[in-house]
């Protein structure tokens, strides 16, 4: 094999070590802000070194050690100006002020709690949602600012700002580089599932732009569930995301034409989903299952998923069961959403005039304003009773709320095949 | 992008030692500790198997082992990355893991999967 040109092979390494490396980084110093810039600047040595000197036989070891030994520089240098300007009332680490130490502790297999770490400083209360979902595909996912901006459609310079602030406020805030522990835990994990979700649904269902999917989203979101799986096994609700994600991806394919129009789930070619993916999702489903039994959240909506991907027809859906979990989490989240997609259930299982009774009780939900799947399910169900005027007015108010191309074509078409 | 890199060399009797064996296991460790491991498997000798041939209408099975080739399959592994770069990164530390430990040439062909989600649209 002849040796990988160095900028691809660099770019490879950086996203196959950058979250280990910041993630240890971080532990030394602090703060993630600083732990990334060093990491950085390990990665601008490599590419000054590597094209010459060639890619070091272990290039992920050396990166940290370069990164480590700026680390302990800028650490000796923070203590001195402490120490000079006399901010000894300053709380500071203990580790922080013994680089040796925390390098040795940093060298133990720690990695896995370290990177744990970064995924909840990452996902942080402190911080807006736009912010850790920035800072979660940067830190974690390894992914360039033009890479998030364009998975988001946003300008470079927006993101740019959104991870400079992020980083500015965790460390203006103290957040201390740890997992959280008790009670903590659970509120934390919460936010830290709802940004993976979150990059998944972007990528699943793009809330604007000309595409109807963006699968890379989908899939760094994936890798990201995985990791978080691997790391904190012990939590059901993260088996139930990834079940959810492995699930819903396997249905990328079929959920659209060559064209990119959306295909919806009654109608997609079956034969086109990817049992891979649902093999993984049913298989993260069983671990989803609380000690107590039962399902959270999220691994109720995969369970509702996977009574989807065990049907081998649209026919053969088991709705009454899908009615039974829409149930169940609709008296866990009490979401206007959760019971819109309730009443669709219930319509196949039980005849449309059960699903629109439930949609007209959500009229007025001021959640579901200006929510375009709304009209959408309600022009459905009407057009199922027969009553066509009334669901091409739906459809054309659905088709007006949407902000994504694809979607609004789709529901101006049904309006007018009525 | 799903990739199955499939790992060929020259048939023989060795044995993978356990060390090599462990070594591979930490490289697979490695990808599924960041998601991008699907699995892999290594295949047993061509005189266990057999080859099923389609040729102008007519289906012929020779069984094992397959002496003229110079070259077989011996295993292989799926990994789950954003680019063919990331791939051929983890290609290579897969053939890193046996420096020192294996003989025999190697060589691993990277072929992206076409049943990739993202070949969908």
């Amino acid at each position: 094999m002849t040796p990988p040109r160095a900028a691809d092979a660099i770019d490879a390494v950086w996203r196959i070590e950058s979250a280990r490396l910041i993630a240890g980084l971080a532990r030394i110093v602090g703060d993630v802000g600083l732990a990334e810039d060093l990491a950085q600047d390990a990665l601008v040595i490599a590419l000054e070194q590597w094209p010459d000197a060639g890619i070091p036989d272990n290039p992920g070891a050396w990166l940290m050690a370069t990164a480590k030994h700026r680390a302990i520089d800028h650490v000796r240098r923070r203590k001195m100006q402490d120490t000079k300007h006399e901010h000894l009332g300053r709380e500071m680490d203990e580790r922080q002020l013994n680089p040796e130490d925390a390098l040795a502790e940093s060298l133990d297999d720690e990695v896995g709690d370290n990177l744990l770490s970064l995924i909840f400083t990452a996902c942080h209360p402190v911080l807006t949602t736009e912010a850790r979902v920035a800072l979660t595909l940067r830190l974690l996912g390894g992914l360039t600012t033009d890479e998030i901006a364009r998975g988001f459609l946003v300008p470079k310079a927006t993101i740019q700002q959104r991870i400079v602030r992020a980083k500015r406020t965790l460390a203006a805030a103290h957040v201390p580089f740890d997992v959280p522990r008790g009670t903590a835990l659970a509120a934390r994990l919460e936010s830290v599932l709802e940004v993976i979700y979150l990059i998944f649904n972007e990528g699943y269902s793009a809330t604007a732009g000309q595409d109807w999917v963006r699968p890379a989203l989908c899939d760094d979101a994936l890798r990201l569930g995985r990791i978080l799986a691997e790391l904190a096994a012990d939590q059901p609700e993260v088996h139930g995301l990834v079940a959810l994600m492995e699930l819903q991806a396997s249905r990328i394919r079929a959920r659209v034409t060559p064209s990119g129009e959306p295909i919806l789930l009654l109608q997609q070619d079956r034969g086109r989903w990817d049992h891979l993916l649902i093999g993984r999702g049913l298989a993260a489903l069983q671990r989803a299952e609380a000690p107590g039994g039962g399902y959270g959240p999220y691994g109720l909506q995969a369970a509702i998923a996977a009574c989807h991907a065990r049907a081998r027809t649209a026919e053969e859906t088991d709705w009454t069961q899908i009615v039974a979990l829409y149930d169940a989490l609709a008296q866990l989240t009490s979401s206007p959403v959760v019971e819109l997609n309730r009443a669709v259930a219930l319509g196949m299982a039980f005849g449309p005039a059960a699903g629109l009774e439930l949609v007209d009780s959500l009229k007025d939900e001021p959640a579901l304003a200006g929510y375009h799947l709304l009209p959408s399910v309600r022009g459905d169900l009407l057009a199922k009773l027969g009553r066509f005027e009334e669901a091409r007015a739906e459809f054309a108010r659905a088709a007006a709320m949407t902000q994504n191309a694809r979607e609004r074509a789709l529901l101006e078409k049904k309006g007018e095949s009525l | 992008m799903r990739f199955m890199t499939i790992v060929k060399t020259r048939e023989t009797n060795i044995q993978p030692s356990p060390e090599l064996i462990e070594r591979i296991n930490q490289v697979a460790a490695d990808a599924s500790g960041q998601g991008k491991f699907v699995g892999m498997g290594g295949l047993g000798t061509t005189a266990q198997g057999a080859r099923a041939r389609l040729s102008k209408g007519k289906i012929t099975v020779t069984d094992g082992p397959f002496t003229e080739a110079k070259e077989v399959i011996g295993g292989y592994a799926i990994f789950d990355v954003a680019s063919k770069k990331e791939a051929l990164e983890w290609t290579r530390r897969f053939l890193e893991a046996h420096i020192g430990l294996w003989e025999q040439d190697l060589e691993v062909e990277v072929r992206q999967m076409m049943d990739d989600p993202s070949q969908g649209c």
